[in-house]
C-alpha cells in the first residue's frame, strides 16, 4: 500500500513532470491564460494519461519491441480523439478556446514519456496509479500558473472578480512572456524550498 | 506578396516557440550548445517543410467533409473523416521522419551524422504536429501551407539558435542558486518572447 501511495504522491512535488522531469511544457504554458481552459486541459490530460498507461501496460507483453513507439502513438492518438469529440459535443466553446492544443496532447511528452518509462515495465494497476499521479502533478502546476495568469492578467479567477474594480489587468501576464516568467519563478521557489531533487546541480 | 507575408508572419509574428509555446521540450533540452541547436533547427525546417504539404494533401483529398468526391462513389463522397486527422497526421509525421532519416543516411552522410539523434526525436516535437494542425485550422492551400511549414521551421531555428547563444554567455554569469539551469532558461525565454512581441504590431 505504501508503494501505491508513493507512486501517486511522488510526481506531485519531488518528481513533478513539468518542473523536474521537464515534460509536457508546451501545453502547460499555452492553455493557462484563463482558469477554465486550464481545468479542462488538466482533466483531459489526467484522463488520457491514466487510460493510456493502463492500456499500454496491458499490451506490453504483446507489443513487438521495434514497433512499440507506433503502437503507443496509436493508443494515445485514439484516446485524444475521444477527448476531442467529447469536448466538441459537450463544451464547444471550450474546445474552440483550446484550439489545436487538445490535439497536441498526442505529442505531449508526459504521455509518451510515462508510457515508455513506466507502463512498459510495470503491471496495469501500478501503471494506472502512475498515470494518475503524473497527471495530477501536471494539473497542480497548471492550476498554479493559471491562477497567477488570470488574476494578474484579468483581475478575475474562474470568471469571478477578485481584484479591486480599479485594477485594469496586466496584459503581459496573458501573453507568452508572462507564462514563461511565471513558470521560471515557480521552478525557482520549488527548487529553493520544496524538493531535494536538485541537490546535485 | 502573399507568400512573403505568410513567411514573415510564421517566422516573427507567430513564432512557433515564443508565441505558441510549441516544441518547448526540445527547445529547452537541446539549447545548451549552439552547434546542436542549429542542427536541430535545420532538421525541424526540413521536416516541417515536407510534412505540412503532405498533411495538407491528405486532409483535403481524403479526410475533410466531401473530400472523397473525386472517387465518384456516392457513399464515399458524403463521408466526413476529419476525426481521423490526428492519427493520420502523426502517422505521416512519423513515417516522413523515418524516410528522411533513410534518405539522408544514404545520400548525405555528413548531414545525417551532424543531425544524429535529433532526427528521430523530431517525431514527438509538438511544433511539427502543431504546424499541421494550424494549417488545417487556418485553411491554407497547398502552396501556402508549404510556405507556412518552412517559415515556422525557420522561426524555430531562429529562436533555438538565439537561446543557445545566450545560454553560452550565461555560463559565466552569477545566477542565484535556485534559479540556475532550467529556471533561468525559462525567464530568458520570457525575455526573448517580449522581444518578439514587438513584431506583433506589424500588420501583414
Amino acid at each position: 500500500m505504501a508503494k501505491t501511495k508513493e507512486i501517486i504522491t511522488d510526481p506531485l512535488s519531488d518528481n513533478n513532470p513539468i518542473t523536474v522531469q521537464m515534460l509536457g511544457i508546451c501545453s502547460a504554458l499555452a492553455v493557462t491564460a484563463t482558469m477554465q481552459t486550464t481545468l479542462i486541459m488538466s482533466v483531459a490530460v489526467v484522463f488520457v494519461l491514466t487510460v493510456s498507461n493502463t492500456v499500454i501496460s496491458l499490451l506490453r507483453n504483446v507489443i513487438p519491441g521495434n514497433i512499440r513507439m507506433i503502437v503507443q502513438m496509436i493508443v494515445i492518438a485514439s484516446l485524444v480523439i475521444v477527448v476531442d469529440m467529447v469536448l466538441k459535443s459537450f463544451a464547444f466553446e471550450m474546445s474552440k478556446a483550446l484550439s489545436v492544443f487538445v490535439g497536441l496532447i498526442i505529442t505531449n511528452c508526459i504521455v509518451m514519456g510515462r508510457a515508455e518509462a513506466f507502463a512498459m515495465q510495470n503491471g496495469p494497476k501500478d501503471s494506472a496509479y502512475d498515470g494518475l499521479g503524473n497527471g495530477l502533478g501536471y494539473a497542480v502546476i497548471l492550476i498554479i500558473v493559471g491562477t497567477f495568469r488570470e488574476i494578474l492578467g484579468a483581475g478575475t479567477w474562474m470568471g469571478f472578480k477578485v481584484m479591486p474594480e480599479a485594477y485594469l489587468g496586466n496584459g503581459l501576464a496573458v501573453l507568452a512572456p508572462g507564462a514563461f516568467i511565471i513558470i521560471g519563478l515557480i521552478i525557482w521557489v520549488q527548487k529553493q524550498f520544496l524538493t531535494k531533487a536538485f541537490e546535485d546541480e | 506578396m502573399e507568400f512573403v507575408n505568410i513567411f514573415v508572419k510564421a517566422v516573427f509574428v507567430e513564432n512557433m516557440v515564443l508565441a505558441f509555446f510549441l516544441g518547448m521540450c526540445s527547445f529547452l533540452a537541446l539549447s545548451k550548445k549552439v552547434d546542436t541547436a542549429v542542427g536541430l533547427g535545420w532538421a525541424v525546417v526540413f521536416v516541417l517543410g515536407i510534412t505540412c504539404p503532405l498533411n495538407y494533401i491528405i486532409s483535403s483529398k481524403l479526410l475533410a467533409e466531401g473530400a472523397l468526391a473525386w472517387s465518384g462513389v456516392d457513399a464515399l463522397a458524403k463521408l466526413d473523416l476529419s476525426f481521423l486527422n490526428f492519427i493520420c497526421f502523426i502517422a505521416v509525421i512519423a513515417s516522413t521522419v523515418q524516410l528522411v532519416e533513410l534518405i539522408l543516411d544514404k545520400f548525405f552522410p555528413p548531414l545525417y551524422s551532424a543531425l544524429g539523434i535529433f532526427l528521430p526525436l523530431i517525431t514527438v516535437n509538438c511544433s511539427i504536429l502543431g504546424g499541421s494542425l494550424f494549417m488545417v485550422q487556418r485553411e491554407y492551400n497547398l502552396a501556402e501551407s508549404t510556405v507556412y511549414g518552412i517559415g515556422s521551421g525557420f522561426g524555430f531555428l531562429l529562436a533555438i539558435a538565439g537561446l543557445a547563444a545566450i545560454r553560452k554567455k550565461l555560463r559565466y554569469s552569477d545566477v542565484p542558486h535556485g534559479l540556475r539551469g532550467i529556471g533561468m532558461t525559462f525567464i530568458l525565454t520570457g525575455l526573448m518572447a517580449i522581444g518578439f512581441l514587438c513584431f506583433s504590431g506589424i500588420k501583414l
